[in-house]
């Protein structure tokens, strides 16, 4: 087997997995708090990378002020889709969240195409990072994959130290593990539920950056095929685990690659979903995920 | 999660992957035999005497004017209204339109036909999607009624899918799916003179599949060698792993049947996946800069398309300057087709009078069918005749990026 051709692919996968665990991130921190598949979060990338253009290309803001204006307006975006959509149902069955949070995607997905059409609107990615490439000998590798791949990093160790090191992050795992218990130990549980939506969303907002990046067009329908793939990421590794769905991104990832690689690309979804199939027979909770006890 | 939602869940599970198999492993379906040469057409047969004495032939449009691809059917209307009005306008024979909108549907198509044979028309033109127009030409095979499409590329437009038999009666003016791919391997092996090609196509979508199997089967006959077959899904955005497995065989060409959406996807991955090399199109790949910030990627790519604006030619010239006085904005791709189409119809009622036959005589739709089964014109979108399938035979119009701009390269 051709090396060079292996270690390209491995490149491939680090930095479509960055994106998937960036996405399945969100995933896991609000299933983790209220235990809701939150399906409406993939779409989050596709405003995000409207955000993005408008920011960007429209009113033509400075490349560092387009970034933190699309991570705003995505954590904006959810804690409004939070209070007038999840909140009312907080004492409903799960089953009406969850249908709930399929609406809101299509919702979504339906007024990006009211508003800016089905056809792909390009995303000028030259305006937010340099569009060359640094190669060593025979590989090339475009400062767009190094970004992804330091941005990303960068934002999986802020998001460990905010939950592990700081009185927020304590009080969203405490919530999680009891929110009556919680709110009788003094700890505004609505609060703490809004900033965990705005945090999954703001991690959505950077991952918008760069999958637009990336690939630079942004369809209505993206946020579909993507948030798809970041659940069976967060499955895999576990929803609810934090360094898990990290895992699972990448591993989901390396799969779809590995798939392709040795000529099977006509079985890639087909591969992702079995991973789900064989997860869920197997352990359930994914590779690091707590065996939890149903309070049913 | 309790048992119960377990097995459920994982039942959900199974049968979306069981779908997604099957999907992908989707039935490539067989097509019929690439186009060849139409045996010398029987000569048809005149009403004896000279030419008959008509005025008026009625002739029905029938296309979607509202509804979701209603823009395919205005665009294909005005084309038709155009020819139809240049033609009345040199006096003697007069042509009158009846039109109806089937607004894309089926049902609305088949209740339109019965509707234009009530108000008289002597042949169609329509319908504009092929699941319209293979609805409807059952019944106008069992009428023997001439009509002809502009637009509808599926096979089976002309060819009844279960029984194989060609419905004589339907003609079309454009390319069907197929031959597009025949032509771009042709194209890589004339032009650019590969010796080595890769394909990269959706295996999901039937006009990806029609075009990526004529490529192939026409690239083996031709000695091409094929060192790359790498697929792609709807909805996909990622193609830097088949992008780069492809890089790595270093193909001379590399064909893409796709639509933009894709391309505008494809282009700036293969650079990041290190490709250099020609990328080939077909007409999926139309509007395509309009969806790129950074045209770079494609430049130098070579697509295949029915119309170009762009042909210096003077007959396409005063077509799209006659086209522009009438409705205010530029001819596409489907008015052109359309033009064309009502052409060729024309001409065939026009050399059946010609022979003797008036529209009410018995033998007159026999004659037209005749007629047009011998086209051999010239029209804006290039010279056409008639395979004996009823598809057409006609030169492809190719268009290059060349300094991220879209130029007519010529005819092929």
């Amino acid at each position: 087997m051709d090396i060079t051709l292996l270690i390209l692919q491995l490149m491939n996968a680090l930095e479509l997995g960055s994106i998937y665990a960036l996405v399945a991130l969100g995933y896991t921190m609000v299933y983790g708090i209220v235990k809701l598949l939150n399906f409406a979060h993939g779409d989050l990338i596709m405003v995000g990378g409207y955000i993005g253009i408008f920011a960007l290309a429209a009113v033509w803001m400075p490349p560092v002020l387009a970034a933190v204006v699309t991570i705003a307006g995505c954590a904006l975006l959810a804690v409004v889709i939070e209070k007038l959509a999840y909140t009312p149902l907080r004492t409903a069955p799960r089953l009406s969240l969850l249908i709930t949070a399929i609406g809101i995607s299509i919702l979504l997905q339906n007024l990006a195409q009211y508003w800016f059409g089905a056809d792909p609107m390009p995303f000028p990615a030259y305006r937010l990072f340099p569009l060359g490439a640094v190669y060593l000998g025979d590989l090339r590798i475009s400062y767009i994959s190094i970004m992804t791949l330091v941005i990303t990093v960068i934002s999986m160790v802020t998001l460990t130290l905010l939950v592990q090191r700081t009185r927020l992050g304590k009080a969203m795992r405490a919530v999680s593990e009891d929110a009556g218990a919680a709110q009788l130990m003094g700890i505004n549980v609505n609060h703490i539920i809004s900033f965990t939506f705005a945090v999954g969303a703001a991690l959505a907002g950077v991952g918008a950056l760069l999958y637009s990046a990336q690939f630079q067009i942004i369809m209505p329908t993206i946020g579909l095929m993507l948030g798809m793939r970041a659940f069976v990421a967060a499955v895999l590794g576990g929803i609810g685990s934090i360094p898990g769905t990290m895992l699972g991104g990448y591993l989901i990832a390396l799969l779809e690659v590995a798939v392709i690689t040795v000529g099977f690309g006509h079985l890639r979804d087909g591969a992702v979903f079995l991973i789900l199939i064989i997860v869920l027979m197997v352990k359930p909770t994914g590779i690091m995920g707590r065996p939890m006890m149903e309070k049913v | 999660m309790t048992k119960k939602y377990r097995v459920l869940a994982l039942l959900v599970a199974v049968l979306l992957v069981v779908g997604l198999v099957a999907a992908c492993a989707g039935p490539a379906q067989p097509q019929p035999p690439a186009a060849t040469p139409t045996p010398a057409a029987p000569q048809p047969p005149t009403n004896g005497g000279g030419p008959a004495e008509v005025t008026e032939v009625v002739i029905g449009s029938l296309g979607p004017l509202t509804g979701p691809v209603a823009q395919f059917g205005t665009a294909n209307l005005a084309g038709i209204q155009l020819y139809v009005d240049q033609f009345n306008a040199r006096g003697g024979l007069q042509i009158r339109l009846e039109i109806f909108d089937e607004e894309g549907q089926a049902t609305l198509g088949v209740a339109g036909y019965f509707d234009l044979v009530d108000r008289g028309v002597h042949a169609i033109i329509g319908a504009v999607t092929s699941g319209v127009t293979m609805a409807v030409v059952p019944l106008a095979y069992e009428d023997n009624m001439p009509m002809i499409t502009a637009t509808s590329t599926h096979a089976n437009v002309t060819v009844d899918a279960n029984t194989g038999r060609v419905f004589t009666n339907m003609f079309r003016s454009c390319f069907i799916d197929p031959f597009q791919g025949q032509k771009m391997a042709d194209f890589a092996y004339e032009i650019v003179g590969a010796e080595t090609v890769a394909i990269l196509f959706n295996n999901e979508v039937d006009y990806s599949i029609g075009l990526m199997q004529a490529f192939e089967a026409r690239a083996n006959e031709l000695g091409l060698e094929i060192v790359a077959i790498e697929t792609f899904q709807v909805g996909v955005v990622d193609f830097r792993s088949q992008l780069t497995n492809i890089a790595r065989q270093n193909p001379d060409v590399l064909f893409i049947p796709a639509y933009y959406q894709d391309i505008a996807l494809i282009g700036p991955q293969s650079v990041a996946a290190g490709l250099d090399t020609v990328l080939l199109g077909a007409d999926g790949w139309a509007t395509i800069l309009d969806f790129m910030t950074d045209p770079s990627s494609i430049e130098g790519s070579f697509f295949l398309t029915g119309f170009s604006p762009d042909v210096d030619d003077p007959l396409v010239q005063n077509f799209i300057a006659d086209f522009e006085a009438a409705n205010g904005f530029a001819p596409n791709m489907f008015a052109a087709q359309a033009y064309d189409a009502a052409m060729i119809l024309i001409a065939a009622i026009e050399a059946a009078i010609a022979d003797g036959f008036a529209p009410d005589d018995a033998g007159f739709s026999d004659s037209v069918i005749a007629h047009m089964a011998a086209t051999d014109l010239v029209g804006v979108t290039g010279h056409i005749t008639f395979d004996h399938l009823n598809n057409p035979i006609k030169t492809a119009v190719i268009l290059t990026i060349e300094n991220g701009q879209e130029r007519f390269w010529g005819y092929f």
